[in-house]
């Protein structure tokens, strides 16, 4: 019986949410292989030391806190020497990092620095004798690839949203740490972390997406899929590679291939062809809605529901509605 | 400036593709094969960099098979100085084993800066980039998308994106970086491009990998979406749509 490690990513000295998906898979993993801790790392500034309630009711054993004046921002290289000396101090059979631009970041790091085994972006896993077998989406998610991970302890980054947090409360055990390296001595300095906008949900975390296209025609019209998700009130806006190209949105919009992978509850489709490099980013939502005039688009294929017709005249209409549904709740 | 980008071969997802008869491995057969997305905006900004920095060289290496020839070429057709071709009868989907390889031969190639895409699109890992760096003891940045460097100081600032955040970093040459979408969009070769790279040098020796701890034991291909339908046409279909959303679906 040995432990897993679960990095508990935080912003602002807060979890994100993908800290509660990974001590929770760490948990149930434990739990589904004979039993064993879950240590919970929280790395940051000073007085983070109190997340470790959070940590613990989504089943952390132990919570592994280190706190430093010079880690308000973080830092890959002081956190990803500190992962590693943990890790190396023994008693762990896996460690688990979400697959969030920090956790993608650091597990290659800390692979590298113990020669360990590591699987990126996968959405499940199982532990096995002599490591773990895990599933990752390849091809952009045009195949599933069922990997071999051979080694202990082994390392995976497990993709935002594929695992549901579920509270499965643990003492979580406060335990202080030294850092790996100094802060003071690591090269790459974070500056600041800028947040992007305070009340903008982040695409990967909302429950609803509206996506537009080039159906939209102009940038400014973006107002209406921009006036739909307010009216869901818990939607991000997103958007296709050709639209972020032309510069109607921002790049960090995209969604698809080479932007944003995203597994939204519902997912609307506005003006989008339905490209196979948009596909890839969305195909995983619940539920697929698709607007466009073109009834022969690809999007219909994917789509669970499709309205044919344009979007000048439908998009209003839905907001509407959705505005009209959501008062009744 | 000298500058590395390592670059990968990989088959173009916009094309329909099947299993192979192993389990294990996509049927190239039919396939069209090209770099990987990201290394192009890694290439180019090597490029721009040189352009900017003054004289310079741009270095690609890959590893792969006798086929890793054609990306090399494609990127010396863009504008990349010379090539090096780390020959593997496969490539890995173990990143760390190929990041072995790779860390062998920059060891002391004497480089600046050493690039990388974000990811390949074909295995979806991103790790060869950050492991390449921490083999070689070098600080690194990943998913970087923007890039400012200070050549004289011998310090860069970079930014990357992170999930409703923008991260800022400084760091100090010599340093690798993986780089993201949207940096800089990538050129296109030129005929005049496609003519000198066939003058350009590329050197092709075995590839020293590292032991291989990760691999895939199937390779299946996703579920279907269950058909769709049209459930009517315009504004009209709105309330149906409510509807179901609601009583079927249950998202609303």
């Amino acid at each position: 019986m040995a432990n897993i490690l679960a990095f508990a990513e935080l912003r602002g000295g807060a979890p994100r949410k993908v800290a509660f998906e990974v001590v929770s898979a760490a948990r149930a993993a434990a739990d589904a292989s004979g039993g064993g801790e879950v240590h919970a790392l929280a790395l940051g500034g000073p007085g983070i030391a109190s997340v470790a309630g959070q940590l613990a009711r989504y089943g952390a054993d132990v919570v592994l806190v280190l706190e430093h004046p010079g880690l308000e921002h973080g830092n890959p290289e002081v956190f990803s020497a500190t992962i590693a000396a943990r890790l190396r101090t023994g008693g762990y059979r896996a460690g688990i990092f979400p697959a969030s631009a920090q956790g993608r970041d650091l597990a290659p790091r800390v692979a590298a620095a113990l020669d360990l085994p590591l699987a990126s972006d996968i959405t499940g896993f199982d532990m096995t004798s002599d490591g773990l077998i895990a599933r990752h989406p390849a091809y952009i998610g045009k195949a599933i690839a069922t990997l071999r991970l051979t080694g202990t302890p082994a390392l995976v980054s497990l993709r935002p949203g594929a695992v549901a947090p579920v509270e499965h409360a643990r003492a979580g055990r406060v335990e202080m740490l030294e850092p790996g390296l100094e802060p003071g001595q690591a090269r790459v300095v974070v500056t600041a972390v800028t947040e992007r906008a305070a009340a903008r949900l982040d695409l990967g975390e909302a429950p609803v997406v509206v996506s537009g296209g080039r159906g939209l025609k102009a940038a400014e019209n973006f107002k209406l899929v921009e006036d739909l998700a307010a009216a869901f009130g818990n939607a991000a806006v997103g958007a296709t590679r050709a639209v972020t190209d032309d510069g109607w949105r921002p790049s960090t919009d995209q969604i698809g291939q080479t932007g944003r992978m995203v597994s939204p509850s519902l997912y609307i489709a506005v003006g989008i062809s339905g490209a196979i490099q948009h596909l890839a980013g969305m195909r995983t939502a619940r539920v697929i809605v698709a607007i466009n005039r073109d009834k022969d688009a690809p999007i219909f294929k994917v789509a669970d529901y499709g309205i044919v017709g344009d979007l000048f005249e439908v998009l209003p209409r839905l907001t509407e509605e959705v505005r009209k549904a959501r008062a009744d709740h | 400036m000298k500058i590395a980008v390592c670059i990968r071969r990989v088959p173009d997802t916009e094309m329909r593709f099947s299993i192979g008869p192993d389990r294990q491995s996509v049927d190239p057969t039919g396939l069209k094969f090209d770099l990987s997305d990201f290394d192009g905006y890694a290439l180019e900004v090597a490029l721009r960099l040189k352009e900017s920095q003054g004289p310079g060289e741009v270095v690609v290496l890959s590893v792969g098979p006798e086929s890793t020839l054609e990306i090399i070429r494609k990127a010396l057709s863009i504008g990349a100085d010379r090539g090096i071709h780390l020959a593997a009868a496969q490539v890995p989907f173990d990143g760390l084993a190929v990041a072995h390889a790779l860390a062998a031969e920059l060891k002391d190639g004497g480089f600046d800066l050493i690039l990388f895409g974000r990811m390949a699109t074909d295995t979806g890992n991103g790790t060869v980039g950050p492991m390449t760096a921490e083999l070689l003891g070098l600080p690194c940045v990943s998913a970087v998308s923007a890039l400012e460097l200070a050549v004289g100081a011998g310090t860069g600032t970079a930014e990357r994106e992170l999930e409703g955040a923008t991260e800022s970093l400084r760091f100090p040459l010599p340093a690798v970086l993986t780089i993201d979408e949207g940096i800089a969009r990538p050129r296109l070769p030129t005929l005049k491009g496609i003519m000198a790279a066939k003058k350009k040098p590329v050197e092709s020796r075995p590839a020293a990998l590292g032991s291989i701890r990760l691999t895939i034991a199937t390779l299946e291909l996703p579920p279907e979406r269950a058909a769709g339908r049209i459930i009517g046409e315009g504004a009209g279909a709105v309330p149906e749509l409510i509807r179901l959303l609601r009583d079927e679906a249950k998202v609303l």
